[in-house]
Protein backbone atom coordinates (compact mmCIF):
# COMPACT_ATOMS: atom_id res chain seq x y z
CA UNK A 1 0.00 0.00 0.00
CA UNK A 2 1.60 3.73 -1.00
CA UNK A 3 1.57 6.22 2.07
CA UNK A 4 -0.51 8.99 0.55
CA UNK A 5 0.40 12.37 -0.30
CA UNK A 6 1.30 15.18 2.33
CA UNK A 7 -1.55 17.46 2.41
CA UNK A 8 -0.05 21.31 2.22
CA UNK A 9 -2.91 23.28 2.32
CA UNK A 10 -5.31 24.65 4.80
CA UNK A 11 -8.88 24.78 4.71
CA UNK A 12 -8.74 27.72 6.92
CA UNK A 13 -6.16 29.95 7.86
CA UNK A 14 -5.85 29.29 11.40
CA UNK A 15 -6.43 25.52 11.63
CA UNK A 16 -3.72 22.62 10.33
CA UNK A 17 -4.62 20.67 6.82
CA UNK A 18 -7.31 18.24 7.70
CA UNK A 19 -5.13 15.56 6.90
CA UNK A 20 -2.62 16.63 9.57
CA UNK A 21 -5.51 16.79 12.10
CA UNK A 22 -6.59 13.44 10.99
CA UNK A 23 -3.03 11.46 11.36
CA UNK A 24 -2.41 13.72 14.87
CA UNK A 25 -6.19 11.62 16.15
CA UNK A 26 -5.27 8.42 15.23
CA UNK A 27 -4.32 5.80 17.75
CA UNK A 28 -0.72 6.25 17.54
CA UNK A 29 -0.48 9.69 16.15
CA UNK A 30 1.75 8.94 13.66
CA UNK A 31 1.30 7.99 9.78
CA UNK A 32 3.11 7.26 6.70
CA UNK A 33 3.05 10.29 4.00
CA UNK A 34 4.66 10.61 0.57
CA UNK A 35 6.32 13.65 -0.13
CA UNK A 36 6.45 15.99 -2.91
CA UNK A 37 10.10 14.45 -3.18
CA UNK A 38 8.32 11.02 -3.31
CA UNK A 39 10.18 10.35 -0.61
CA UNK A 40 7.86 8.20 2.06
CA UNK A 41 8.15 10.13 5.39
CA UNK A 42 6.76 9.38 8.89
CA UNK A 43 4.99 12.21 9.16
CA UNK A 44 3.73 12.98 14.21
CA UNK A 45 1.07 15.07 14.53
CA UNK A 46 0.94 15.03 18.40
CA UNK A 47 3.00 17.89 20.66
CA UNK A 48 4.58 15.52 22.86
CA UNK A 49 6.01 12.89 20.09
CA UNK A 50 7.32 16.17 18.31
CA UNK A 51 9.04 17.43 21.46
CA UNK A 52 10.09 13.92 22.39
CA UNK A 53 11.81 13.43 18.36
CA UNK A 54 13.08 17.23 18.24
CA UNK A 55 15.14 17.22 21.30
CA UNK A 56 16.62 13.33 20.44
CA UNK A 57 20.33 13.02 19.22
CA UNK A 58 19.25 10.09 17.43
CA UNK A 59 17.43 11.96 14.40
CA UNK A 60 19.74 14.04 12.98
CA UNK A 61 18.95 18.17 10.69
CA UNK A 62 21.89 16.98 7.71
CA UNK A 63 20.36 18.04 5.27
CA UNK A 64 23.10 16.14 2.74
CA UNK A 65 21.48 12.77 3.87
CA UNK A 66 19.94 10.59 1.11
CA UNK A 67 17.15 10.23 3.32
CA UNK A 68 16.46 14.02 4.95
CA UNK A 69 12.71 15.02 4.25
CA UNK A 70 12.22 16.96 1.16
CA UNK A 71 9.42 19.04 0.00
CA UNK A 72 10.65 19.64 -3.23
CA UNK A 73 10.92 17.00 -6.18
CA UNK A 74 14.41 18.68 -7.01
CA UNK A 75 17.34 17.98 -4.66
CA UNK A 76 18.04 20.33 -2.37
CA UNK A 77 20.48 23.43 -2.68
CA UNK A 78 22.49 22.53 0.13
CA UNK A 79 25.15 21.82 -2.61
CA UNK A 80 26.25 25.49 -2.97
CA UNK A 81 27.54 26.61 0.23
CA UNK A 82 28.03 25.15 3.68
CA UNK A 83 25.75 23.67 5.83
CA UNK A 84 24.36 26.39 8.53
CA UNK A 85 23.79 25.60 12.26
CA UNK A 86 20.51 24.73 11.13
CA UNK A 87 22.20 22.03 9.51
CA UNK A 88 24.52 20.61 12.35
CA UNK A 89 24.24 18.06 14.36
CA UNK A 90 25.91 18.14 17.85
CA UNK A 91 28.72 18.27 18.70
CA UNK A 92 29.24 20.78 15.85
CA UNK A 93 25.93 22.50 16.44
CA UNK A 94 26.58 23.55 19.75
CA UNK A 95 29.65 25.68 19.46
CA UNK A 96 28.14 27.22 15.76
CA UNK A 97 24.83 28.41 17.69
CA UNK A 98 26.70 30.01 20.64
CA UNK A 99 28.81 32.13 18.25
CA UNK A 100 25.87 33.58 17.14
CA UNK A 101 23.05 33.35 19.71
CA UNK A 102 24.45 36.43 21.83
CA UNK A 103 23.66 38.65 19.39
CA UNK A 104 19.86 38.04 19.72
CA UNK A 105 19.39 37.24 23.32
CA UNK A 106 16.39 38.98 25.09
CA UNK A 107 18.59 41.90 26.41
CA UNK A 108 20.28 42.92 23.22
CA UNK A 109 16.82 42.72 21.51
CA UNK A 110 15.37 44.90 23.85
CA UNK A 111 18.25 47.97 23.47
CA UNK A 112 16.95 47.29 19.61
CA UNK A 113 13.61 48.83 20.25
CA UNK A 114 13.74 52.67 20.11
CA UNK A 115 15.48 52.16 16.18
CA UNK A 116 12.41 48.82 16.02
CA UNK A 117 10.15 51.78 16.91
CA UNK A 118 11.52 55.12 14.39
CA UNK A 119 11.57 51.79 11.62
CA UNK A 120 7.87 51.64 12.52
CA UNK A 121 6.83 55.23 12.86
CA UNK A 122 8.64 55.95 9.56
CA UNK A 123 6.59 53.24 7.58
CA UNK A 124 3.26 54.23 9.38
CA UNK A 125 3.67 58.07 8.57
CA UNK A 126 4.17 57.08 4.92
CA UNK A 127 1.42 55.02 4.84
CA UNK A 128 -0.98 57.82 5.85
CA UNK A 129 0.86 60.01 3.27
CA UNK A 130 -0.12 57.57 0.83
CA UNK A 131 -3.67 56.70 -0.70
CA UNK A 132 -6.05 54.75 0.29
CA UNK A 133 -6.58 51.36 0.12
CA UNK A 134 -2.99 50.70 1.23
CA UNK A 135 -1.63 47.03 0.81
CA UNK A 136 -0.31 46.43 4.56
CA UNK A 137 1.68 43.78 3.42
CA UNK A 138 4.24 46.41 1.21
CA UNK A 139 3.99 49.65 3.93
CA UNK A 140 4.23 47.69 6.64
CA UNK A 141 4.71 43.69 6.79
CA UNK A 142 7.34 43.54 4.95
CA UNK A 143 9.72 46.62 4.96
CA UNK A 144 9.87 46.41 8.80
CA UNK A 145 11.53 43.28 9.78
CA UNK A 146 13.33 43.30 6.07
CA UNK A 147 15.23 47.03 7.20
CA UNK A 148 15.57 45.49 10.82
CA UNK A 149 17.33 42.32 9.31
CA UNK A 150 19.14 44.33 7.13
CA UNK A 151 20.90 46.89 9.63
CA UNK A 152 21.62 44.08 12.12
CA UNK A 153 23.16 41.77 9.28
CA UNK A 154 24.94 44.66 7.85
CA UNK A 155 22.88 44.16 4.61
CA UNK A 156 22.39 47.09 2.19
CA UNK A 157 18.73 48.04 2.61
CA UNK A 158 18.76 49.70 -0.88
CA UNK A 159 19.26 46.01 -2.34
CA UNK A 160 15.96 44.50 -0.47
CA UNK A 161 14.12 44.08 -3.99
CA UNK A 162 16.89 41.84 -4.94
CA UNK A 163 17.09 39.47 -1.92
CA UNK A 164 13.63 40.42 -1.21
CA UNK A 165 12.46 38.54 -4.64
CA UNK A 166 15.28 36.15 -4.47
CA UNK A 167 13.67 34.49 -1.08
CA UNK A 168 10.28 34.15 -1.73
CA UNK A 169 10.86 32.46 -4.98
CA UNK A 170 13.25 30.11 -2.49
CA UNK A 171 10.13 29.87 -0.10
CA UNK A 172 7.39 29.39 -2.81
CA UNK A 173 6.02 26.25 -4.39
CA UNK A 174 4.87 27.17 -7.49
CA UNK A 175 8.37 27.88 -9.08
CA UNK A 176 10.27 25.67 -11.31
CA UNK A 177 13.53 24.06 -10.07
CA UNK A 178 15.51 25.60 -11.97
CA UNK A 179 14.05 28.68 -10.95
CA UNK A 180 14.67 28.17 -7.42
CA UNK A 181 18.01 27.37 -7.87
CA UNK A 182 18.82 30.61 -9.97
CA UNK A 183 17.43 32.28 -6.93
CA UNK A 184 19.94 30.36 -4.10
CA UNK A 185 22.55 30.90 -6.47
CA UNK A 186 22.41 34.65 -7.31
CA UNK A 187 21.54 35.26 -3.51
CA UNK A 188 24.64 33.34 -2.46
CA UNK A 189 26.83 35.50 -4.93
CA UNK A 190 25.24 38.58 -3.99
CA UNK A 191 26.17 37.89 -0.40
CA UNK A 192 29.45 36.35 -1.00
CA UNK A 193 30.85 39.45 -2.56
CA UNK A 194 29.50 41.48 0.69
CA UNK A 195 31.22 39.51 2.68
CA UNK A 196 34.64 39.56 0.75
CA UNK A 197 34.11 43.31 0.84
CA UNK A 198 33.29 43.10 5.12
CA UNK A 199 36.11 40.47 5.59
CA UNK A 200 38.63 43.33 4.08
CA UNK A 201 36.83 46.21 6.05
CA UNK A 202 35.00 44.55 8.97
CA UNK A 203 32.00 46.91 9.49
CA UNK A 204 30.31 47.07 13.29
CA UNK A 205 27.79 44.79 12.80
CA UNK A 206 26.96 40.90 12.64
CA UNK A 207 28.42 39.85 9.69
CA UNK A 208 31.19 42.12 10.77
CA UNK A 209 31.74 40.89 13.69
CA UNK A 210 31.15 37.25 12.91
CA UNK A 211 34.52 37.82 10.77
CA UNK A 212 35.94 40.00 13.26
CA UNK A 213 35.77 37.06 15.67
CA UNK A 214 38.12 35.22 13.12
CA UNK A 215 34.68 32.77 11.79
CA UNK A 216 35.30 31.42 8.35
CA UNK A 217 33.73 33.74 5.38
CA UNK A 218 32.45 30.12 4.00
CA UNK A 219 30.52 29.80 7.59
CA UNK A 220 29.43 33.40 7.77
CA UNK A 221 28.46 33.18 4.13
CA UNK A 222 25.99 29.90 5.04
CA UNK A 223 24.38 31.74 8.22
CA UNK A 224 23.86 35.10 6.12
CA UNK A 225 21.65 33.36 3.61
CA UNK A 226 19.83 31.38 6.50
CA UNK A 227 19.15 34.83 8.34
CA UNK A 228 18.60 37.30 5.89
CA UNK A 229 15.92 34.97 4.88
CA UNK A 230 14.56 33.74 8.12
CA UNK A 231 14.92 37.22 8.84
CA UNK A 232 11.98 38.61 6.97
CA UNK A 233 9.40 36.72 5.37
CA UNK A 234 8.50 34.61 8.09
CA UNK A 235 8.30 37.76 10.67
CA UNK A 236 6.41 40.21 7.71
CA UNK A 237 3.74 36.95 7.27
CA UNK A 238 2.90 37.31 11.21
CA UNK A 239 2.39 41.11 11.47
CA UNK A 240 -0.15 40.16 8.23
CA UNK A 241 -2.14 37.76 9.96
CA UNK A 242 -1.74 39.36 12.94
CA UNK A 243 -3.07 42.30 12.03
CA UNK A 244 -6.09 40.99 9.75
CA UNK A 245 -6.77 38.87 13.16
CA UNK A 246 -7.06 41.70 15.39
CA UNK A 247 -9.13 43.68 13.23
CA UNK A 248 -11.58 41.11 12.72
CA UNK A 249 -11.52 40.81 16.90
CA UNK A 250 -12.71 44.27 17.54
CA UNK A 251 -13.69 44.17 21.11
CA UNK A 252 -10.09 41.89 21.68
CA UNK A 253 -8.31 44.58 19.90
CA UNK A 254 -9.85 47.33 22.45
CA UNK A 255 -8.80 45.48 25.36
CA UNK A 256 -5.36 45.26 23.72
CA UNK A 257 -4.94 48.82 22.95
CA UNK A 258 -6.10 49.80 26.81
CA UNK A 259 -3.57 47.46 27.74
CA UNK A 260 -0.73 46.67 25.88
CA UNK A 261 0.82 44.63 28.87
CA UNK A 262 -1.39 41.52 26.90
CA UNK A 263 0.54 42.01 23.94
CA UNK A 264 3.31 39.65 24.31
CA UNK A 265 0.96 37.01 25.42
CA UNK A 266 -1.37 37.54 22.58
CA UNK A 267 1.21 37.09 19.81
CA UNK A 268 2.22 33.47 21.58
CA UNK A 269 -1.63 32.44 20.57
CA UNK A 270 -1.03 34.28 17.08
CA UNK A 271 1.87 32.10 17.08
CA UNK A 272 0.35 29.30 17.89
CA UNK A 273 -2.63 29.04 15.76
CA UNK A 274 -1.00 30.35 12.37
CA UNK A 275 1.75 28.07 12.81
CA UNK A 276 3.44 29.77 9.62
CA UNK A 277 6.64 26.97 9.30
CA UNK A 278 4.60 24.34 9.73
CA UNK A 279 6.87 22.22 7.81
CA UNK A 280 10.34 23.41 9.12
CA UNK A 281 10.54 20.78 11.29
CA UNK A 282 11.80 17.72 9.96
CA UNK A 283 14.74 14.99 10.62
CA UNK A 284 15.95 11.23 9.18
CA UNK A 285 16.46 8.76 12.08
CA UNK A 286 19.92 7.56 12.68
CA UNK A 287 18.94 5.05 15.07
CA UNK A 288 16.02 3.02 15.28
CA UNK A 289 13.58 4.93 18.03
CA UNK A 290 9.84 3.62 19.12
CA UNK A 291 7.84 6.58 19.59
CA UNK A 292 4.22 6.34 20.57
CA UNK A 293 3.95 2.37 20.09
CA UNK A 294 5.42 3.02 16.50
CA UNK A 295 8.83 2.13 15.38
CA UNK A 296 10.99 4.37 13.27
CA UNK A 297 13.97 2.90 11.64
CA UNK A 298 17.39 4.11 11.21
CA UNK A 299 17.39 6.13 7.78
CA UNK A 300 13.80 7.15 7.70
CA UNK A 301 12.21 10.56 6.95
CA UNK A 302 10.48 12.49 10.01
CA UNK A 303 8.45 15.36 9.44
CA UNK A 304 6.98 17.04 12.25
CA UNK A 305 3.30 18.23 11.87
CA UNK A 306 3.95 21.31 13.83
CA UNK A 307 0.51 22.73 12.87
CA UNK A 308 -1.77 19.75 13.95
CA UNK A 309 0.41 19.62 17.57
CA UNK A 310 -0.13 23.55 17.59
CA UNK A 311 -3.73 22.35 17.99
CA UNK A 312 -3.19 19.11 19.61
CA UNK A 313 -6.33 18.91 22.21
CA UNK A 314 -4.05 16.99 24.42
CA UNK A 315 -1.85 20.22 24.82
CA UNK A 316 -4.48 22.77 24.38
CA UNK A 317 -8.17 23.25 26.02
CA UNK A 318 -10.22 24.76 22.52
CA UNK A 319 -7.17 24.41 20.73
CA UNK A 320 -9.17 25.83 17.36
CA UNK A 321 -10.05 28.98 19.47
CA UNK A 322 -8.33 31.86 19.38
CA UNK A 323 -7.80 33.26 23.30
CA UNK A 324 -5.74 36.05 23.23
CA UNK A 325 -4.82 35.85 26.65
CA UNK A 326 -4.56 32.21 26.77
CA UNK A 327 -1.39 31.99 27.78
CA UNK A 328 -0.02 29.09 26.64
CA UNK A 329 3.89 28.90 25.48
CA UNK A 330 4.15 25.40 25.32
CA UNK A 331 3.72 25.53 21.41
CA UNK A 332 6.46 24.25 18.35
CA UNK A 333 5.59 28.00 16.00
CA UNK A 334 9.43 28.17 16.62
CA UNK A 335 10.38 24.72 16.57
CA UNK A 336 11.66 22.88 19.45
CA UNK A 337 15.42 21.66 20.22
CA UNK A 338 18.54 22.73 20.10
CA UNK A 339 17.59 24.44 16.49
CA UNK A 340 14.66 26.47 17.90
CA UNK A 341 14.16 29.88 15.91
CA UNK A 342 17.45 31.83 16.67
CA UNK A 343 15.33 35.03 15.89
CA UNK A 344 12.56 34.56 17.76
CA UNK A 345 12.79 36.84 20.45
CA UNK A 346 13.62 39.59 17.90
CA UNK A 347 10.23 38.02 15.76
CA UNK A 348 8.36 38.85 19.09
CA UNK A 349 9.90 42.30 19.51
CA UNK A 350 9.02 42.99 16.14
CA UNK A 351 5.52 41.91 16.48
CA UNK A 352 5.08 43.95 19.55
CA UNK A 353 5.87 47.30 18.44
CA UNK A 354 4.04 46.63 15.03
CA UNK A 355 1.12 46.06 16.75
CA UNK A 356 0.81 48.29 19.79
CA UNK A 357 1.85 51.74 17.65
CA UNK A 358 -0.28 50.42 14.26
CA UNK A 359 -3.21 49.87 16.37
CA UNK A 360 -2.71 53.17 18.86
CA UNK A 361 -1.74 55.25 15.74
CA UNK A 362 -4.39 54.37 13.69
CA UNK A 363 -7.55 53.73 15.69
CA UNK A 364 -9.96 53.58 12.74
CA UNK A 365 -8.06 50.97 10.53
CA UNK A 366 -9.80 48.12 8.61
CA UNK A 367 -9.54 45.74 6.20
CA UNK A 368 -10.68 47.11 2.53
CA UNK A 369 -11.44 43.36 1.39
CA UNK A 370 -13.09 41.03 3.55
CA UNK A 371 -11.01 38.89 5.54
CA UNK A 372 -12.01 35.44 3.90
CA UNK A 373 -11.30 37.21 0.70
CA UNK A 374 -7.77 37.92 0.86
CA UNK A 375 -5.06 35.84 -1.15
CA UNK A 376 -3.70 33.21 1.58
CA UNK A 377 -0.38 31.72 0.65
CA UNK A 378 -1.64 28.20 -0.48
CA UNK A 379 1.38 27.79 -2.70
CA UNK A 380 4.42 28.68 -0.32
CA UNK A 381 5.99 26.69 2.41
CA UNK A 382 5.75 29.57 4.43
CA UNK A 383 2.56 30.56 5.24
CA UNK A 384 1.25 34.10 5.13
CA UNK A 385 -1.18 36.90 3.16
CA UNK A 386 0.12 37.86 -0.15
CA UNK A 387 -1.56 41.38 0.03
CA UNK A 388 -3.96 43.05 2.70
CA UNK A 389 -5.65 46.35 1.33
CA UNK A 390 -6.22 48.42 4.50
CA UNK A 391 -7.96 51.60 4.80
CA UNK A 392 -8.74 54.04 7.33
CA UNK A 393 -10.53 57.11 8.22
CA UNK A 394 -9.09 61.00 8.75
CA UNK A 395 -8.46 61.93 12.31
CA UNK A 396 -11.02 64.03 13.45
CA UNK B 1 15.70 21.61 48.97
CA UNK B 2 15.02 21.85 45.75
CA UNK B 3 16.94 23.95 43.03
CA UNK B 4 16.47 24.89 39.62
CA UNK B 5 20.17 23.87 37.76
CA UNK B 6 20.74 24.76 34.80
CA UNK B 7 23.10 22.83 32.09
CA UNK B 8 25.89 25.61 30.22
CA UNK B 9 26.42 22.88 27.62
CA UNK B 10 22.78 22.01 26.53
CA UNK B 11 21.85 25.89 27.00
CA UNK B 12 21.10 26.66 23.10
CA UNK B 13 20.21 30.50 24.20
CA UNK B 14 16.58 30.81 23.29
CA UNK B 15 15.86 33.14 26.38
CA UNK B 16 12.52 31.62 26.67
CA UNK B 17 13.48 30.91 30.38
CA UNK B 18 14.26 34.66 30.57
CA UNK B 19 10.86 35.92 29.26
CA UNK B 20 8.94 33.19 31.56
CA UNK B 21 10.95 35.17 34.90
CA UNK B 22 13.82 37.49 34.14
CA UNK B 23 13.93 37.62 38.14
CA UNK B 24 15.20 34.30 37.52
CA UNK B 25 17.25 33.84 34.53
CA UNK B 26 19.17 36.08 32.25
CA UNK B 27 21.30 35.46 29.35
CA UNK B 28 25.22 35.75 28.58
CA UNK B 29 25.96 38.43 26.45
CA UNK B 30 29.14 36.43 25.39
CA UNK B 31 27.74 33.26 24.19
CA UNK B 32 23.63 33.53 24.99
CA UNK B 33 23.44 31.24 27.44
CA UNK B 34 21.51 31.03 30.59
CA UNK B 35 22.66 32.82 33.97
CA UNK B 36 20.63 31.99 36.88
CA UNK B 37 20.09 34.73 38.61
CA UNK B 38 18.09 32.69 41.75
CA UNK B 39 18.25 29.04 42.12
CA UNK B 40 15.61 28.80 44.67
CA UNK B 41 12.12 30.53 43.60
CA UNK B 42 10.93 32.25 46.85
CA UNK B 43 7.07 32.03 46.73
CA UNK B 44 4.77 29.49 44.69
CA UNK B 45 4.47 32.59 42.12
CA UNK B 46 7.90 31.86 41.27
CA UNK B 47 7.87 28.12 41.74
CA UNK B 48 5.31 28.41 39.38
CA UNK B 49 7.34 30.50 36.75
CA UNK B 50 10.59 27.88 37.53
CA UNK B 51 7.97 24.86 36.11
CA UNK B 52 6.95 26.41 33.16
CA UNK B 53 10.72 27.91 32.28
CA UNK B 54 11.84 23.86 32.62
CA UNK B 55 8.97 22.62 30.55
CA UNK B 56 9.46 25.07 27.87
CA UNK B 57 13.29 25.05 27.66
CA UNK B 58 13.82 23.94 23.61
CA UNK B 59 17.03 21.98 24.61
CA UNK B 60 16.04 20.41 28.03
CA UNK B 61 19.06 22.63 29.54
CA UNK B 62 17.09 23.41 33.05
CA UNK B 63 15.83 21.13 36.02
CA UNK B 64 14.65 21.10 38.88
CA UNK B 65 16.75 19.01 41.55
CA UNK B 66 16.30 17.89 45.53
S1 LIG C 1 15.16 28.42 27.80
FE1 LIG C 1 16.73 26.83 27.93
S2 LIG C 1 17.88 27.00 26.03
FE2 LIG C 1 16.73 28.89 26.26
S3 LIG C 1 18.17 30.29 27.26
FE3 LIG C 1 16.91 29.35 28.85
S4 LIG C 1 18.09 27.56 29.50
FE4 LIG C 1 18.97 28.22 27.55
Amino acid sequence: MTAPALQTTRRCPYAPPDEHTRIRDTESGISQVTLPSGQVAWALGRLEHIRAVLTDPRFSSDRQHPNFPRLTREQPTSDLMRPSIIQLDPPEHGPARKAVVGEFTVRRMAALRPRVQQIVDDHIDTMLAGPRPADLVRALSLPVPSLVICEQLGVPYHDHEFFQSRSSALLSRAVTAEERRQAATELRDYLKNLILEKAADPADDLLGRQLAQGNDPEDVLSLAFLLLIAGHETTANMISLGVVTLLERPEELTALRDDPTRTPLAIEELLRVYTIAEFANSRVAVEDVEIGGVTIRAGDPVLALSNAANHDPSAFDDPEEIKLDRGARNHVAFGFGIHQCLGQNLARMELQIVFDTLFRRIPTLRLATPADRLPYKDDAFIYGIHEVPVTWEDPA
Amino acid sequence: MTRIVADLDRCVGSGQCVLTDPDAFDQSDEDGTVVLLQDAPADDEAWKRARIAVEICPSRALSLTE
